[in-house]
């Protein structure tokens, strides 16, 4: 099987690798990337655990394939933290308890970023509806609704 | 085992690299790639398209058209689909949206496929590089297709589409059942027109058409629409799976298309 060459930028570096055909981001990220944010969950789409940011867009990276995200752009929560100083989703998400086993939380801080790029001072629905596709076993998921109401406050008012 | 994808840049071309055996057409992967990733061998090589008609929507007065590789979040955020939002998003949760397809929800076993639901109440036209086909009869024999679906064509309802999903977690779930109805009424407020489609009612979405024609000629109160319940199921051979068992779907598809109706 021919190796696939891929280039792309991951939290604002970049990386050139040779990927065989059909490995999915996930796989390509953890085993050959080394950055092992994004948990393998289900690999069905189902649980979100895999999610990562391409080009600004909430994505499942156990459904992509890595030789499709050529020139793209790639967010990880590995990639959050800038100069050993948390980001204030992964400072809310400490504060709040909203992590317990951690399985789902880089899922979850990534689905919450895409909410707050996009939707700064967001409801409780749209945090509800943003976390919809990210399942937790642990939390019983209101410490993490909290957290990233929390971190909109807290960005709301750096801004101010 | 590795997969190979090749991308072409015309639906021709892919058309034609679809008929080696092993190969199946890539869409956004949340069919096609999760079968691969639950160990599925029949699939050795993936097909692409980058077409830019396959991207497109266009609206033109109420006929709309829209390429099969359009994502849900792309049809949830459109302005004048605004009748097909809550269908659109009905699909999975945001990361699925961003990649789901109208093209691969056409191929999506029950409980899965509910905005195909919509699109079987809208009576939508499917088109492939062989031609159109309604989309009641594409999905009677969609495993037999092997052509790549180009778009979908249908006309905006005057009087809106209805639509209900039912799950047992909000606001993201898998399917109980799923039901889209478009309806027109007379100057009396009498049921002239009745499209009713049901998702996980069988194996893929299909038109309830007993309650449709129950429903012709009377008023949408409680009294009006009860024969149409009362033959609600006619036909239905539902999935019995996980999320529910084909007895429970059965018991409350009255229940649900009532609500539809009335609301």
């Amino acid at each position: 099987m021919a190796k696939i060459p891929v280039q792309f930028t991951l939290n604002g570096a970049e990386k050139a690798e040779f990927f065989d055909s059909g490995t999915t981001l996930l796989n390509a990220l953890r085993d050959k990337i080394g950055d092992t944010s994004p948990k393998g969950g289900c690999h069905q789409g189902t649980c979100g655990a895999c999610s990562v940011i391409i080009d600004g867009e909430l994505r499942l990276s156990c459904l992509t394939l890595a030789e499709t995200c050529n020139g793209a752009a790639i967010t990880t929560t590995s990639g959050l933290s800038q100069g050993g100083v948390l980001h204030p989703l992964q400072r809310a998400f400490l504060d709040a308890f909203a992590t317990q086993c951690g399985f789902c939380t880089p899922g979850m801080i990534m689905a919450a970023k895409v909410l707050l790029d996009h939707t700064p001072d967001p409801s409780r629905d749209d945090v509800v509806e943003a976390l919809s596709g990210n399942i937790c076993r642990c939390t019983g998921y209101e410490p993490i609704i909290q957290a990233v109401l929390t971190a909109a406050r807290s960005n709301s008012q750096n801004a101010a | 085992m590795a997969l190979a994808l090749q991308t072409f840049s015309t639906v021709k071309d892919a058309n034609a690299a679809l008929k080696a055996a092993g190969t199946r057409y890539l869409g956004g992967g949340t069919l096609v790639v999760r079968a691969a990733n639950e160990g599925d061998v029949s699939v050795s090589s993936l097909i692409g398209s980058t077409e830019p008609a396959l991207s497109a929507i266009i609206v033109s007065g109420d006929k709309v058209r829209i390429g099969a590789s359009v994502t849900m979040a792309a049809i949830a955020r459109h302005p004048d689909l605004v009748a097909l939002a809550r269908a659109a998003r009905a699909v999975g949760g945001p990361a699925i949206r961003n990649v789901a397809t109208v093209g691969g929800n056409l191929f999506a076993p029950a409980p899965y496929g509910d905005f195909t639901v919509a699109l079987l109440a809208l009576d939508a036209i499917v088109s492939t590089e062989g031609g159109e086909k309604p989309i009641e009869t594409f999905l009677a024999k969609r495993e037999s297709n092997h052509a790549i679906v180009t778009e979908v064509g249908f006309t905006l309802p005057a009087e809106g589409l209805r639509f209900l999903k039912v799950s047992r977690v909000k606001p993201k779930g898998v399917s109980v059942l799923c039901i889209a109805a478009v309806l027109e009424q007379a100057p009396d407020g009498t049921v002239s027109s009745a499209h009713i489609a049901l998702g996980c009612m069988a194996d893929r979405p299909m038109r309830a058409k007993a309650a449709e024609k129950a429903l012709l000629g009377k008023k949408l109160t409680s009294d009006g629409i009860a024969p149409a319940l009362a033959v609600a199921s006619d036909g239905t051979s539902p999935v019995t799976d996980p999320i529910a068992s084909a007895w429970y779907r059965n018991e409350v598809l009255p229940v649900h298309l009532g609500r539809l109706l009335l609301a």
